[in-house]
């Protein structure tokens, strides 16, 4: 399992040589991972339907509660083989979209990484690795939406989607974190399992809104909509992967997730209803009135998740069913419709339907994939979609408040979606024969079995809906639900109400679409004025705003002297340390100097003299000389205490710093007395009183104990435990590696800080 | 930044190996003796800054061979790659792990994950000192 999960992150490091290879086979080669990925997860599916769940477990930090625990269900088990699945027909697809692209093996790189980042982050059992994983996703995310990162939109849309995904996820670690305190534990099995009543807790509110927020900036949620058809500027393969299929439900993986805990509560369901329809119903608007065939399916998708959100929020069985049943049905056709509608673009050269017609002839294959994949779409027979369909409008009749409402939104919604599903299907194979960019002719093999498998086995599903039924949907519906569930899929229903109002919504939904032409100049002007109330200018004036704080604060507290950050950083420092110090401690003066040896007294005695000379004289080399005496009469008060390793440290460190500063110091302006009297005394205040804190505080230590001293412990163990008879260095490397992995990381980024500092302004001197 | 004077060139290229020598020894003896990868690192620096300030950044960036930002680089690297035998075993990150190799004449060498990780400590800190003082001096030029 482990390796499963990170196989992709192995063969992205080793994509690059393989290109060299492979060839044009790239695709190919790279698909048989995820194509051996499915078949292991689907042969983890009898062990899932025996024993309901399966946790597989690895240590990695089991000091800090967290492991790399791996949680295997019906629901994860469908988002695994959802991603492995469709990823296998992306990489083929993209090594033929993206034939002969100068950056394609930087393009497999990131796409192998995300998938190996998705497939841990529907597995992980533990919050904190589910949370790395749920970054990782936002951040390969953001590589492949500015991939052409020459064109400057593209590298806009691709921060403007980090920044959304990404405050989110922040948001989302706090809810986790809370989650985590409610729940007692860092293991979802654990949570999902306890039977504590989360909703009673008081921590409950705050965790809901945190964890939505992540959920809803994720998957796209009205008012973060926005930024997934911006996302559209990522290649097509990319879309079709991470914006339609996989990486924006990751949210709504997350919501189902937890549903069987925090569902209790009426904030969770109402919130998700609410939030759903609305997302729902925008997104089915906006995608009817949109012309651009990748936005149009992009604002088809956020209709999607709106539908998902909002039928967990209802979150009766029916509705649990419809949700799983949805979910599977939508990635299947939008997955499908991504990839045709990348061929359209890349075999026609726009990507504009109004500029697509009767393209039938020469492109009948295409045509063909199309409007099965957009049957699936308007949710009609005989094909997967239909059953999604009427179980949702079913479900939604039987919704236990909201009935009326929440099915006259989907209801529009539908009739919208039919219309969509038009756009994408009549519209650019039928009818007049338009002039396009290109001459069109068929997509190659490589770009239509993707669309093809997927559409095929919707079609499969719609007739024989007992098999995926009985394979999986309906464990992963009882783990979306907390109970197992007896379900019920069958693609005929008799005459009832959901068919009659597809029925209605289908006539409607046609009728929308003949008068697409006219309505399109009416729906443009109403979108043009709505942006400029809409999120996206909220989103807009927030940037500006934080830049107006950011540089407001940097005039205050950054504004380049020096000196005042020194202040500042020693005052708030020593302030606070001396206010617990005295409320914690109070002052104890126990000073014993009867055992002191006359060279300790010489050795006080040189570092005051340094210190008092260093910050009296004019002379800047003499005071980084008398630094340099002070930094060496501390180095020989660390060898006279027996302590070598910190002495030699001391004195190498010393020898260094007092070489670097002779470095800087030539390129200093002439000595010059800037600070009025008044700064120099505020200055020497502040340095006293830091000095007198320190004395204290160092005193303190001397006298008191709170916990017993840990160093017997390393005297004892280091030998044994550690096979080393230097103890000091068998606690940096062995003991307490971890801190010392720390420390070398801050100490790499100060060093890449440093040179980005130096070669910045060298080129700014370079330009002016 | 480059000085002329004689004595300083012939003394940088005798002391220099021996330095060089010795954060090596430094490193290898860490564990039982005074010493250690971090201590290695600054006397390995201190060698090359030598060098630098006799014959120049240029000489210097030549002999050190890699670019000081691919050494820090390199020893991220090391110390990441110290954990990976104890995640294959399924144990806590970090945990050490010593092997013993017997040598010709019933003497063994001890290798061990601290060893690698002490080896990066070493390089990551080396790599820093010479990314300050080769850039700091080559942004006077």
């Amino acid at each position: 399992m482990l390796l499963a999960v990170l196989s992709g992150f192995l063969l992205a490091l080793v994509a690059p040589a393989l290109h060299r290879v492979t060839g044009r086979y790239i695709g190919w080669t790279l698909a048989i991972l995820p194509a051996s990925l499915t078949a292991y997860f689907a042969s983890l599916i009898p062990a899932v339907q025996a024993s309901g769940s399966l946790v597989i477990e690895y240590a990695w930090m089991p000091g800090l509660g967290i492991n790399l625990n791996f949680l295997v269900d019906g629901l994860s088990l469908v988002f695994a083989l959802l991603i492995s699945g469709i990823g296998t027909f992306i990489l083929i697809y993209a090594g033929a979209y993206l034939a002969g692209h100068q950056y394609l093996a930087r393009f497999f790189v990131i796409m192998l990484s995300f998938m190996a980042s998705m497939l841990g982050l529907v597995l992980s059992d533990n919050l904190v690795s589910l949370f790395v994983f749920w970054e990782l996703t936002s951040i390969t995310s953001y590589m492949l939406i500015g991939f052409n990162h020459e064109d400057m939109e593209a590298r806009k849309c691709a921060l403007q989607g980090l920044f959304v995904t990404a405050g989110g996820g922040l948001v989302l670690m706090a809810g986790l974190i809370l989650l985590a305190i409610m729940g007692g534990s860092y293991s979802l099995a654990e949570i999902l399992s306890s039977d504590l009543a989360l909703q009673d807790h008081a921590f409950y509110t705050g965790a809901v809104i945190c964890i939505l927020a992540g959920c809803f900036t994720k998957s796209a949620q009205v008012p973060f909509h926005f930024w997934l058809p911006n996302a559209m500027a990522a290649p097509t393969p990319v879309s079709a992967f991470l914006h339609s299929a996989t990486m924006v439900k990751a949210g709504i993986y997350l919501m189902a997730r937890l549903n069987p805990s925090l569902g209790e509560g009426a904030l969770w369901s109402q919130a998700l209803m609410v939030f759903g329809a609305a997302t729902m119903f925008t997104g089915a608007y906006l995608a009817f009135s949109s012309t651009g065939i990748k936005k149009v399916l992009a604002y088809s998708t956020i209709m999607a998740l709106g539908t998902l959100t909002m039928l967990i929020g209802v979150g009766t069985e029916l509705a649990l069913t419809a949700f799983v049943c949805f979910l599977v049905a939508h990635s299947l056709y939008k997955g499908a419709l991504f990839m045709i509608a990348g061929a359209l673009d890349h075999e026609t050269g726009t990507k504009d339907i109004s500029r697509m017609g009767g393209l039938r002839k020469t492109m009948p294959v295409t045509a063909a994939i199309a409007c099965l994949a957009a049957l699936s779409l308007a949710g009609l027979p005989p094909v997967f979609g239909f059953i999604a369909k009427e179980l949702l409008l079913e479900s939604l009749l039987d919704a236990p408040f909201w009935s009326i409402g929440l099915t006259t939104a989907a209801v529009a919604a539908a009739v919208l979606i039919v219309g969509v599903a038009g756009l994408v299907a009549i519209k650019p194979f039928f009818g007049k024969v338009a002039n396009t960019p290109k001459a069109p002719h068929e997509a190659p093999f490589g770009m239509l079995i993707g669309p093809a498998v997927l559409s095929v086995i919707a079609l499969i599903f719609g007739l024989a809906p007992f098999l995926p039924e009985g394979a999986l949907l309906q464990s992963a519906v009882g783990s979306v639900f907390g109970t197992p569930v007896e379900t019920y899929l069958a693609l005929w229903h008799g005459v009832n109400v959901p068919l009659v109002l597809s029925i209605g919504s289908l006539v409607l939904g046609l009728s929308l679409l003949s008068g697409w032409h006219r309505l399109q100049p009416a729906l443009y002007a109403i979108n043009t004025y709505a942006a400029r109330f809409g999120p996206e200018a909220g989103y807009f004036h927030f940037m500006e705003g934080i830049t107006i704080v950011a540089a407001w604060q940097t005039r205050i507290l950054q504004n380049g002297v020096l000196g005042l950050y020194l202040l500042l950083l020693v005052a708030v420092t020593f302030g606070l340390t001396g206010y617990t110090l005295l409320t914690h401690h109070g002052i104890h003066l126990t000073l014993d100097l009867t055992d002191s040896h006359f060279y300790e007294w010489g050795i006080a005695l040189l570092l005051v003299a340094a210190a008092t000379f260093a910050s009296s004289t004019h002379s800047r080399l003499g005071s980084v000389a008398s630094m340099g005496v002070l930094g060496f009469g501390v180095a020989l008060t660390f060898i006279l205490f027996s302590a070598p390793d910190l002495g030699i440290t001391q004195l190498l460190v010393e020898t260094l710093t007092v070489i670097l500063l002779v470095l800087v110091l030539f390129r200093l302006p002439e000595f010059v007395n800037l600070s009025s009297p008044f700064e120099r005394f505020r200055d020497l205040a502040v340095a006293i009183f830091a000095g007198v804190v320190m004395t204290l505080l160092i005193l303190a230590a001397l006298d008191v104990q709170y916990f017993e001293s840990i160093s017997s412990y390393y005297i004892e163990n280091s030998g044994t435990l550690g096979h080393g008879r230097n103890i000091v260095n068998v606690i940096l490397v062995d003991f307490r590696a971890l801190d010392t992995l720390g420390e070398i990381f801050v100490l790499s980024l100060a060093a890449l800080g440093v040179l980005s500092m130096i070669k910045l302004r060298a080129e700014d001197q370079y330009k002016s | 930044m480059k000085s002329n004077t004689l004595i300083l060139h012939t003394a940088a290229l005798f002391i220099m190996p021996l330095q060089l020598m010795f954060s090596v020894f430094l490193l290898f003896r860490g564990h039982d003796e005074p010493g250690g990868g971090f201590i290695g690192g600054l006397v390995a620096a201190s060698a090359f800054v030598l060098y630098a300030f006799a014959f120049g950044s240029e000489p210097t960036r030549r002999i050190l061979r890699v670019a000081p930002r691919d050494l820090l680089a390199a020893g991220l690297l090391f110390a990441i790659a110290s954990t990976v035998p104890a995640f294959l075993a399924g144990q806590p990150m970090l945990t050490a792990h010593w092997w013993e190799v017997p040598l010709p004449g019933g003497n063994y060498l001890k290798l061990s994950t601290p060893l690698i990780f002490d080896i990066g400590v070493y390089a990551a800190v080396l790599g820093t000192i010479m990314t300050f003082v080769i850039n700091l001096m080559e942004s006077d030029e």
